[in-house]
């Protein structure tokens, strides 16, 4: 009976986490975007600073009818949504927040997990694009998964350099692990890592899939209302995942200052500057080709990714 | 040589920039712009002061303003005198769908009866709200502004110049000069009497001072 409820207690509080974080996020890069370009963002919604603007979007996203293209494929197409954010919840279970027992479900094999589950979501894309019947669908869904074969390797290249330094998988055992000394032999991996995981969320610089330029918007093309909604908070729900691992796995997850008390601060205080980060090389940086976007994981990530995994055994031999 | 890479760094220092400046965006409909004077929002009439002249509906380029009147007879005061005729405006309009802003019609009003209001905000759903009557021109009186002052590094107004010329202690011995002889000789010896307004004389390639009538 307690386990029942610590359990239920741990998954709301993961839920939470799930359904807030992407929030903040979303208003972070509405209002931080807003200022880089001198502008002042949403000012109205909620009174102070537009605070409340993604809630009146969720609002209005709610209102809109829900459309499915006559010639789709209607179960796939209805189901991608679901698909694409799913695991992304899955992932924050296994995320530590802070030292101890503050994590939704400790797994041994957590790093794994995750990046198994992670590269589920890009499923999603690829469901919505082949089953939208539409052939800027289709050719985001191709571009989908062509980033998606480019940046899986360097990104599990890069993170089973921080497993082998640690000499576990557990997530909570890589920070248990942590020195602040791997800031600096890991930061090969932890660049290529941060930079191969913005380009499997589809994020600019890497947004070629959605680039609404050439494609109008790739795979979500056809998507409307809730769905398409949903597919938004992927996004930035993928943006908190993956601002999260980075900070667990490269920048030491709780570790700090009276990391006993204050390490879920920490964790949370190093996720946001990494989503700011995201945020800010957004901003600043204009669409890659789709052939720089190749070359940069073939000729790029993956050679730095083995060289940091070539340091890492090194330094764990000698 | 650069370093690779830079040009990276460059784009976030630029985006850190702005986002540390404060933000020059003004809240519009909060916060009312900062217009510049002589603003040109909108047609003022000021009826009173109207004599049906029609200067300024002949003028206007595309023919926006219209005037209707008849002519009133005003009875002789005094005996043997004739009796007068008086012309009285009973419409007045000006369509501002078709107004270009161009302010001939102003310039052009002997009688000062129509003036700039930097009042702009009157859309209208309906383009026929767009002709503003008479009273509607009177109202947009109240808006309109006193004359600007003088801009500072400006000529004074030649008002001013002819005025302190004849006004000032000295002028008996220097005023005659300036009238004979304006440009070539007058610099040196004038510059006492139009010293007072403005301090750019020196110059003086306009001959300015002998300008007044």
């Amino acid at each position: 009976m307690n386990d029942a409820v610590e359990v239920a207690l741990r998954l709301a509080g993961v839920l939470a986490a799930f359904l807030l974080l992407p929030l903040v996020v979303g208003q972070m890069e509405h209002k931080a975007m807003a200022h880089m370009q001198a502008r002042l963002g949403p000012m109205y919604a909620g009174g102070f600073h537009g605070w409340a603007q993604l809630i009146a979007d969720g609002v209005k996203f709610v209102q809109k009818e829900n459309v499915v293209p006559g010639g789709a494929d209607r179960v796939v197409f209805q189901l991608a949504p679901a698909v694409a954010l799913i695991p992304y919840l899955i992932v924050l279970i296994v995320i530590p927040l802070g030292p101890g027992d503050l994590v939704g479900q400790s797994l041994d094999i957590g790093l794994f997990f995750v990046l198994a589950v992670m590269s589920v979501g890009v499923l999603g894309t690829l469901m919505a694009g082949w089953a939208s019947a539409n052939k800027y669908s289709l050719l985001g869904g191709l571009r989908t998964a062509a980033q998606l074969m480019a940046y899986e390797l360097p990104m599990i290249l890069a993170a089973s350099s921080v497993a082998m330094a640690a000499g576990t998988l557990s997530l909570t055992g890589i920070v248990e692990e942590w020195r602040p000394s791997w800031l600096i032999w890991q930061l090969i991996g932890g660049l290529v890592f941060f930079v191969a995981g913005l380009a499997e969320l589809q994020r600019p610089p890497f947004d070629m899939p959605v680039a609404d330029s050439e494609i109008i918007f790739g795979a979500y093309t056809e998507y409307t209302g809730l769905r398409f909604a949903l597919f938004l908070l992927a996004e930035y729900a993928g943006i908190v995942v993956l601002s999260a691992l980075t900070a667990v796995l490269f920048l030491g997850g709780w570790k700090g200052p009276f990391d006993d008390q204050l390490g879920w601060l920490w964790t949370l205080v190093k996720t946001m500057l990494l989503a700011f980060v995201v945020i800010w090389a957004r901003v600043s940086y204009p669409r890659l080709r789709e052939d720089q976007l190749q070359k940069l994981a073939w000729a790029g990530l993956i050679p730095l990714a083995l060289l940091q995994l070539a340091i890492t055994g090194l330094v764990r031999v000698l | 040589m650069q370093i690779p890479g830079s040009g990276l760094a460059k784009g976030l220092v630029v985006t850190w920039r702005h986002l540390t400046k404060r933000s020059v965006t003004r809240q519009y409909p909060d916060e009312p712009p900062p217009l510049p004077p002589r603003s040109r929002g909108v047609i003022a009439l000021l009826e009173e002061n109207c004599t049906v002249c029609m200067l300024c509906a002949r003028e206007c380029p595309d023919w926006c303003i219209y005037i209707d009147s008849h002519k009133e007879t005003v009875p002789a005061t005094e005996p043997g005198a004739r009796d007068r005729q008086r012309n009285v405006l009973d419409r007045f309009a000006i369509d501002f769908s078709l107004c270009m802003y161009c302010g001939i019609c102003i310039e052009v009003c002997p009688f000062d009866a129509l003036f700039w209001s930097p009042e702009f905000e009157y859309a209208e759903l309906d383009i026929r709200d767009l002709t503003h009557e008479r009273d509607r021109l009177r109202d947009w009186m109240w808006t309109v502004p006193p004359p600007p002052g003088h801009d500072p590094a400006a000529e004074s107004p030649r008002e001013l110049t002819t005025a302190t010329a004849a006004a000032e202690p000295s002028a008996p011995a220097a005023s005659p000069p300036p009238a004979a002889s304006p440009p070539p000789s007058s610099p040196p010896p004038t510059s006492p009497p139009p010293a007072s307004p403005p301090p750019a004389s020196p110059p003086s390639p306009s001959g300015e001072p002998g300008s007044g009538r």
